[in-house]
């Protein structure tokens, strides 16, 4: 899960780190207000679910607040266009003011899962402010890294030593090894899957401040952080998608035109997989899981034909413990409930293949049978209309 | 011949008295596995569907004599369940749970270092050693005695291997769902060793995902030292950039983990791979003729 850099800030700190004098708002008065609170140049800043704000025009100083109030004028309701959002952008609502710093230096800090060694890594870079993938592929060996034991947790000579990697000098040393214990210690507190202060600003006058910051969190374990649940922002999904979610079905829209229903997550990506060489383009990502229910079916039904690209449907079952005459039945129930004219084709195997077959064939609907998947997929994406 | 799982295999199964692990339990018994008992907490000491319950793991390895476990208990408490099967000391502990926190399951790895057990999952379909035993979800009417070993991320893509394999009749020695977690017990690497030093397992199929770089580490390990032909799949060739595909392992990241990285690492291998998991079958008469 996702949530909001001024959400990110709070959480970070409660654990110690310091973060520029700030509050969030939903309306340019507030915004001026604050702004005046805070006196001074401010920082207006977009609050969306996306990276690359300020190339985007979503970060911008004021010197007043009624500059400020100004600009959130033209912010709020804006359609913010970054290269994380995709070309449909983000419409901002929440504005972030904080007081602006007299910034010396911008390093980089990001702590993430590392796969390879299932434990947790800190990254330190002192090109900061920059896109960390960027500085990754470009300048690889300014970028250095701290492998954390879960056992110890990180040490005090890991952080000591990637503060010296970053070129500070006497008392930075020692507030940056501070920050950086205080991020895994919140990475740790919230099951984060991801901490970036990006940039963490060295003042003028010597301060380590988080001036930017992003917390993504593992799904899996929001069940005992009820706090962080509430941050959800369902703004920044897709309608359908949270209207999925509400069933427990996987689903993701596309940009294509060819509705996919799946049960498995890499039998669901394998079957965008082959629509896209059959040439077509698939709407959606939808897997079912592996033991849908009637219910389930109808909804995954219902949530991909309302998604107005979709021109055909092919869905795509491997039984397992999920038998396919049960499959059949749920889908002539619902394609009948909701009155579904869509072409679908359907390829099944495993499980009670053949009376799943048959009760398709006798149900007199739009269905396609088809035996193999590349076959499937061929015919799903003639009837959707070509590319 | 097979790997992990055989006729001396003795299963446990924790979370037995569950709706999922009852029925699983059954399917297995009835496919032939040795399954010994179960353990819920609380309800040692009774029976239930004929098999002993004990409350701890620690009891019910002492009085079955257990060298495996099989787990079917909600994420919560899915990583505890797994460590005590771990530190009961039995030599394999299958996890089917999906939904386990990292932290939970990075916890796990930790507590597991320096001792014998080998962990399979978690949220994965288990294994099957094809007229053997099998410890998971793996329909058993798909599977075949015979030649393949098939290793794989995924749940049902993994059912479509041993489908197509079992067709043209080249069976399968172990298929291993090492599941679709950041972090799990087994990877790529550790089940083509297995698979190497097994005489009976003549091809191994692959079946990757996008996310992470287990299959680049695999195709590292098959240029070294690998001495079976290997096909490979790779499921989220057409997968969007910082989405999570259903697994909370599938996600391209920061420009890394996509499939035409692991394509391109596995065919320098000398793997085959190939575009569509249709095509896994023909595949794999092509190296083994």
């Amino acid at each position: 899960m996702k949530i909001h850099e001024y959400q990110a800030k709070a959480i970070l700190a409660r654990h110690g780190v310091p973060v520029p004098a700030g509050e969030v708002a939903y309306i340019p008065s507030e915004v001026g207000a604050i702004a005046r609170r805070l006196g001074g140049t401010v920082v207006v800043k977009a609050q969306i679910h996306a990276g690359g704000r300020g190339k985007g025009g979503g970060v911008k100083l004021a010197k007043s607040a009624e500059e400020a109030e100004q600009i959130a004028t033209e912010m709020i309701g804006m359609r913010l266009v970054t290269h994380q959002t995709g070309p449909e952008g983000r419409i901002v609502k929440r504005i972030l003011v904080e007081a602006g710093l007299q910034i010396a230096r911008e390093l980089y800090l990001g702590l993430v899962i590392d796969r390879a060694t299932g434990r947790p890594v800190l990254m330190a870079s002192p090109a900061g402010g920059m896109e960390i993938e960027k500085v990754a592929a470009e300048t690889p060996h300014l970028i250095f890294k701290a492998s954390i034991d879960p056992a110890t947790g990180l040490l005090p000579f890991q952080a000591r030593s990637l503060a010296f990697s970053l070129g500070l000098e006497g008392g930075a040393v020692g507030k940056a090894a501070k920050v950086m214990a205080q991020i895994v210690e919140a990475f740790m507190a919230t099951d984060a899957s991801l901490v970036e202060v990006n940039p963490l600003v060295v003042t003028a006058a010597g301060d380590l401040i988080a001036l930017d910051a992003k917390m993504n969190f593992d799904d899996n374990a929001l069940f005992r952080h009820p706090y962080i649940k509430e941050l959800r922002d369902f703004d920044e999904e897709d309608p359908l998608e949270i209207d999925a979610s509400k069933y427990s079905l996987n689903y993701i829209r596309l940009d294509g035109n060819i509705g996919c229903m799946v049960n498995g997550a890499g039998l669901a990506m394998a079957t965008m997989d082959v629509i896209k060489l059959a040439g077509g383009e698939p709407a959606n990502f939808l897997d079912v899981g592996g033991g849908a229910t009637a219910d389930q079916i109808r909804n995954a039904v219902r949530i991909l034909t309302a998604d107005h690209n979709v021109r055909a449907v092919f869905v795509n079952i491997f039984g397992g413990i999920l038998r396919c005459d049960i499959l059949a039945e749920g889908l002539v129930a619902a394609v009948r409930e909701l009155n579904v004219t869509l072409p679908i084709v359907i390829r099944m195997e495993g499980t009670n293949v053949d009376a799943g077959k048959r009760m398709l064939r006798e149900s007199g609907l739009n269905f396609t049978t088809a035996e193999a998947v590349d076959e499937a997929a061929a015919a799903v994406v003639k009837l959707a209309g070509g590319r | 011949m097979a790997v992990l799982l055989d006729t001396s295999t003795r299963l446990l199964v924790q979370g037995l008295t569950g709706r999922e692990g009852t029925f699983h339990a059954k399917t297995a018994a009835a496919y032939g596995t040795t399954i010994v008992g179960g353990v819920t907490p609380g309800k040692g000491g009774t029976t239930h569907e004929g098999w002993p319950i004990f409350n701890t793991m620690h009891d019910a390895v002492a009085a079955t004599g257990a060298n495996a476990s099989l787990i079917f208990v909600p994420p919560p408490a899915a990583a505890d369940t797994v460590m005590e099967a771990v530190d009961a000391g039995v030599a394999l502990v299958v996890c089917i749970t999906e939904g386990i926190p990292t932290l939970d399951m990075m916890r796990v790895v930790t507590f597991m270092r320096g001792k014998p057990t080998r962990l399979v999952g978690p949220n994965c379909p288990g294994l099957i050693s094809p007229g053997k035993a099998k410890a998971g979800i793996i329909p058993g009417h798909i599977c075949q005695e015979g030649r393949v070993g098939i290793v794989s991320r995924s749940g049902t893509l993994t059912y479509e291997a041993i489908q197509q394999t079992t067709r043209l009749r080249y069976g399968q020695t172990t298929c291993i769902g090492i599941g679709g977690d950041p972090i799990v017990g087994t990877t790529f690497v550790d089940a083509l060793r297995l698979f190497n030093a097994d005489p009976d397992t003549e091809a191994v199929v692959m079946i990757g995902e996008i996310g992470g770089t287990a299959e680049e580490e695999a195709a590292d390990l098959i240029r070294r030292e690998f001495k079976k032909p290997v096909v490979s799949f790779i499921a989220g060739q057409t997968a969007p950039p910082g989405r999570r595909m259903g697994h909370a392992g599938a996600i391209i990241a920061g420009g890394k983990g996509t499939a035409a990285e692991k394509m391109a690492a596995l065919e320098a291998a000398g793997v085959l791979v190939v575009k569509s998991p249709a095509e896994i079958g023909a595949a794999v008469k092509s190296v083994l003729g």
